[in-house]
């Protein structure tokens, strides 16, 4: 069916019409925060619905695009939205994870409630955006576009430090994105269409491909994050909102994720090739360093913030070892990323919302007090860590297993990380939960209710999910990735 | 050509003289400004835009005047901005009892003027039309002659602009000089093939006379304090229209009078374009006055736009067009809100003065949130579209100064960026300073419409802007 892609992303602008209209007709009052609450989450469980309907009608034997819409703009451009066995799963993960969002602001929100919805829609519709665009400059326009709400979400609704976190995180970005621009261009002058799928098969002069290659690093390694331009992230997370946190983990990194794989790889397989070593050695320097700084922290939120990075690491790798277990374990480490520092996050929120701090010190004990809390606490960690069982363990074997072909000595950097992750989880999971209650704030804390139950749910069922039977991802991507492989692979003569 | 012919061809800045002269003896008995008297002038230039667009295409009086698709392209937009600059000088005006007829008489007079220089096919019309339009904007300046800022702000920019037009005609009697005539089509003929160190001296001279009228560094000194001083809806006029007509200068001083010669004022060019981008960002960032603030801001964006018209080409051109359209839109509709707000009848002119404005005027916050993001170059506002046609052509054109001079504006982009931030930042973060004037219901709604323009309707708008702005391109060298 045409033009469901193009309802899938553009769904949640409906919700932010109704959401003004509640403000129009209700005034600024807690009736209308109350109404828009109910209006957004409906709103983004209707996009999840379309999203599963796209899942259910995608032909997963065809390595191309599907859903293809098509429509001349202006200058050459053209409205192109379509998807691919790579980015239908972010798409699925994007309106998946945006419900939860909305109900884990449900209470901690209270001012402004309705420009918070706002941006969250704006957000989802702008992400999505990403994932299906097959125009550069749409790509762009939706990729670029996203940093205004969550500069809005970090800045308004974040933490002391607000307005430092957003300042960072935009210009960060930003600078990454210009430089992208420019390659985007100048690819266009010389292509002459920007069309991405034209563009895949259209061959760049390898002098040239390092170039563009370069410039697309500059914007995704930013976004990624990998290290040394991480720095950005922890900061962010840090002074975010809870549900701010849960998309920038969650779906927000992918973008950087997923731009290796649609753009670096592909259109510019030669220059992928002549970096491959240096994507190798930062992402191990990424796995094992940042692992090391997570060990230090002494703000939860900040330690799972390293984690991700670390974490992010294992994807980049896995994407350039371009081999199909490099591939899929990249893909699925990023979806299972999604959920699990999505679902961390939230756990640290729990306990911020009750106790307004985040000092690792502040606590202890909680199991004695929230016994629920800590088995989803401990669920999550132990996907954090890798245990098999998890998605997080199908993910780090593969992309080691694909980099060990690759890069031994990489594979074997990364390889400690997965030590260095329990290290940090479990000491962190030691000090916030074991032992007794000393601190007397924390005497009367309760247990998780019914709401966050619910938010807990739909995460840990598909953290347990995938991990048991990973091949529910596999069967959708495979042909694309297959597709990516083949290409790459002919294109460098491996 | 017939006297007839002739005549049809200039008949936008017949009427527009005419009105000019009519509004001034009307002004001049009757004494009071009316709402039919501004309604008359407002007219004037609505009907000149339409008897550019209808009028025939041809050349004037020997080749002195031009009358093609980019002149049109130019007067319509000059004109339809000069005619929303007198509607909200004098809601401006007449809210702070300071009505004077002469304030309409000086904005027709200088859109004369601008439409002259857009036309321009001789480098005495070109220079007849600066003075013109110069010398009203300098009045402008000072409009508010009891107050002393608006008074300095018209004395520099007088002092300043009669040394630019000192440069340009120095420049053009060089040219003059060393091709034997003042027609661009006969300086064409001379540069073709040779480039005599007389005639590019000449050039460079009239490049820094231009670059004074258009406030590129490094000649914008005098931007920043014009813009603090003068009338806030002044300010917008200044910074919209006579930019555009300004950037028409350069488009037909190089792509008609030295078409061959663009290796050699690529270079003057580039740099130019950068130092302003650099400037503009840079500066910006110590800015606390939003006027000077969008002074700063200005200059960076006529920087981009120069990098449109150093690709040159139909390409270029048609880059700098379309930026600059797309950019008089922001600019209007920023002006146009500030000249809005008030609090306790004082105007709002600082980055603090808009804490927490969001609570106050959600409307006006939005709008600016817009302009900001716009200026900034964030898709998918219209600063985004503006910047993707000009980085697009120098991309494109295969040149590698250009090419880097693009990467560096980009990167000078992120810098602006942060002054950007700093005014969202007041706007949405920040606490509310107190309670927020009612806005001018006018200044309001312009603003409003601009912003809608930004988002989403240039998406649509597009569409045909783009072919009208690539047929006005096409019509440059042709002289």
């Amino acid at each position: 069916m045409t033009g469901l892609l193009s309802l899938t992303t553009f769904a949640p602008l409906v919700g932010v019409v109704l959401l003004l209209g509640a403000r129009a007709l209700h005034g600024d009052s807690a009736r209308t925060d109350a109404l828009a609450k109910w209006i957004a989450l409906a709103t983004t469980l209707v996009t999840f619905a379309l999203s599963v309907v796209l899942v259910a009608q995608f032909d997963a034997k065809n390595p191309g695009f599907q859903f293809v819409e098509d429509f001349n703009w202006f200058a050459g451009l053209h409205y192109r939205m379509g998807v691919d066995g790579i980015s239908i799963l972010f798409v699925l993960l994007t309106t998946f994870l945006l419900p939860i969002c909305i109900i884990a602001g449900w209470k901690s929100v209270e001012k402004r409630v309705v420009e918070y919805l706002i941006c969250f829609l704006v957000l989802e519709t702008l992400v999505i955006g990403v994932f299906c665009a097959l125009d550069l400059i749409l790509f762009y326009l939706f990729f670029e576009g996203g940093l205004v709400p969550m500069f809005l979400i970090i800045g308004i609704w974040g933490g002391k430090r607000r307005v430092y976190a957003a300042y960072k995180f935009f210009l960060y970005t930003l600078l990454g994105s210009v430089l992208m621009l420019a390659a985007i261009l100048s690819m266009i002058a010389i292509a002459h269409t920007s069309s991405i799928p034209a563009l895949m098969s259209f061959k760049f002069a390898p002098w040239l491909q390092t170039w563009l290659w370069l410039a697309f690093f500059a914007s995704f390694a930013v976004k990624m994050p990998m290290w040394p331009v991480h720095t950005w992230l922890p900061d962010a997370h840090v002074e975010a909102p809870t549900a701010g946190s849960v998309i920038l983990a969650g779906i927000l990194l992918k973008l950087g994720g997923y731009g290796f794989m649609r753009f670096s790889l592909p259109m510019f397989p030669n220059a992928s090739e002549l970096f491959q070593p240096l994507v190798f050695a930062m992402s191990a320097i990424a796995i094992v360093y940042t692992s090391l700084v997570a060990f230090r922290q002494t703000d939860i939120k900040k330690l799972i913030a390293y984690s991700s990075v670390a974490h992010m690491g294992f994807v980049t790798m896995g994407i350039f070892s371009g081999n199909t277990a490099g591939e899929q374990g990249a893909l699925f480490q990023m979806l299972s990323h999604g959920l699990i520092s999505g679902a961390l996050f939230l756990c640290v929120g729990v306990v911020y919302d009750r106790m307004h701090t985040r000092e690792i010190a502040f606590y202890g004990g909680l199991t004695n007090r929230m016994p629920w809390y800590a088995a989803v606490f401990m669920l999550f960690t132990m996907g954090n860590v890798g245990l098999p069982g998890t998605s997080g363990f199908v993910g780090e074997i593969l992309t080691m297993t694909g980099t060990y072909k690759a890069s031994t000595w990489t594979a074997l950097f990364a390889a400690t990380g997965v030590i260095f992750s329990a290290m940090y989880a479990l000491t962190l999971y030691r000090r916030v939960m074991f032992g007794e209650i000393v601190n007397p704030e924390l005497k009367t804390i309760t247990d998780l209710d019914k709401r966050e139950i619910l938010i807990f749910a739909p995460l840990i069922i598909g953290t347990l999910v995938l991990g048991v039977y990973p091949n529910l991802v596999f069967n959708l991507t495979a042909s694309s990735v297959d597709g990516l492989v083949g290409a790459w692979r002919a294109a460098v003569g491996g | 050509m017939t006297f007839a012919a002739n005549f049809s061809l200039v008949l936008p800045e017949v009427i527009l003289g005419a009105s000019a002269l009519v509004l001034l003896v009307w002004g001049a008995f009757h004494g009071k400004v009316t709402p039919l008297y501004t309604g008359a002038a407002v007219l004037a230039l609505l009907a000149a835009a339409a008897a550019a667009v209808v009028g025939p295409h041809g050349h004037a009086f020997n080749g002195v005047y031009a009358a093609d698709a980019a002149a049109t392209y130019a007067k319509v937009a000059i004109y339809g901005f000069s005619a929303l600059a007198i509607v909200l000088g004098d809601r401006w005006l007449a809210a702070r009892g300071d009505q004077k007829f002469e304030y309409a008489v000086l904005v027709v007079l200088s859109a004369l003027g601008m439409g002259v220089t857009a036309s321009a096919g001789d480098l005495i019309s070109l220079y007849v039309g600066v003075e013109l339009q110069s010398l009203a904007l300098y009045v402008l300046a000072a409009f508010r002659r009891d107050d002393a800022k608006s008074s300095e702000a018209g004395l520099k920019y007088f002092v300043l602009g009669a040394l630019s037009s000192g440069l340009l005609l120095y420049g053009a009697s060089l040219i003059y000089g060393f091709a034997g005539s003042t027609r661009f089509e006969d300086i064409a003929a001379a540069a073709h093939g040779t480039h005599g160190v007389g005639l590019l001296f000449g050039l460079v001279f009239l490049l820094c006379g231009l670059a004074f009228k258009v406030s590129a560094a490094p000649f914008h000194m005098w931007t920043p304090d014009v813009y603090e001083g003068a009338p806030t809806p002044v300010v917008g006029f200044f910074a919209a229209a006579p930019k555009l007509a300004a950037m028409m200068m350069f488009a037909r001083v190089l792509g008609d009078a030295f078409p061959d010669s663009v290796a050699q004022w690529r270079q003057i060019l580039v740099i130019t374009s950068l130092a302003s981008v650099f400037v503009g960002a840079f500066a910006g960032l110590a800015q606390n006055n939003l006027k000077r603030l969008w002074a700063y801001s200005s200059i960076a964006n006529v920087g981009y736009a120069l990098l449109g018209v150093a690709t040159g080409g139909e390409t270029g051109l048609h880059s700098m067009l379309l930026f600059m359209t797309l950019y008089m839109v922001d600019v209007t509709g920023f002006f146009a809100c500030l000249q809005a707000l008030s609090r306790d009848g004082k105007p709002m002119e600082t980055i603090e003065d808009m804490a927490g404005l969001v609570k106050h005027r959600p409307g006006v916050a939005v709008a600016m949130t817009a302009f900001s993001l716009s200026a900034l170059g964030m898709p998918p506002f219209s600063g985004f579209w503006a910047k993707f046609y000009v980085f697009g052509a120098a991309m494109g054109s295969g040149d590698v100064l250009l090419q880097w001079a693009a990467v560096l504006g980009l990167v000078g982009s992120v810098v602006a960026a942060f002054y950007y931030l700093r005014l969202i930042k007041a706007m949405w973060f920040d606490a509310a300073e107190g309670g927020v004037d009612k806005p001018q219901p006018i200044a309001r709604a312009v603003g409003f419409v601009a912003a809608a323009f930004s988002f989403p309707v240039v998406l649509v708008a597009l569409i045909w802007l783009d072919p009208a702005a690539r047929a006005a391109a096409a019509a440059f060298g042709h002289a």
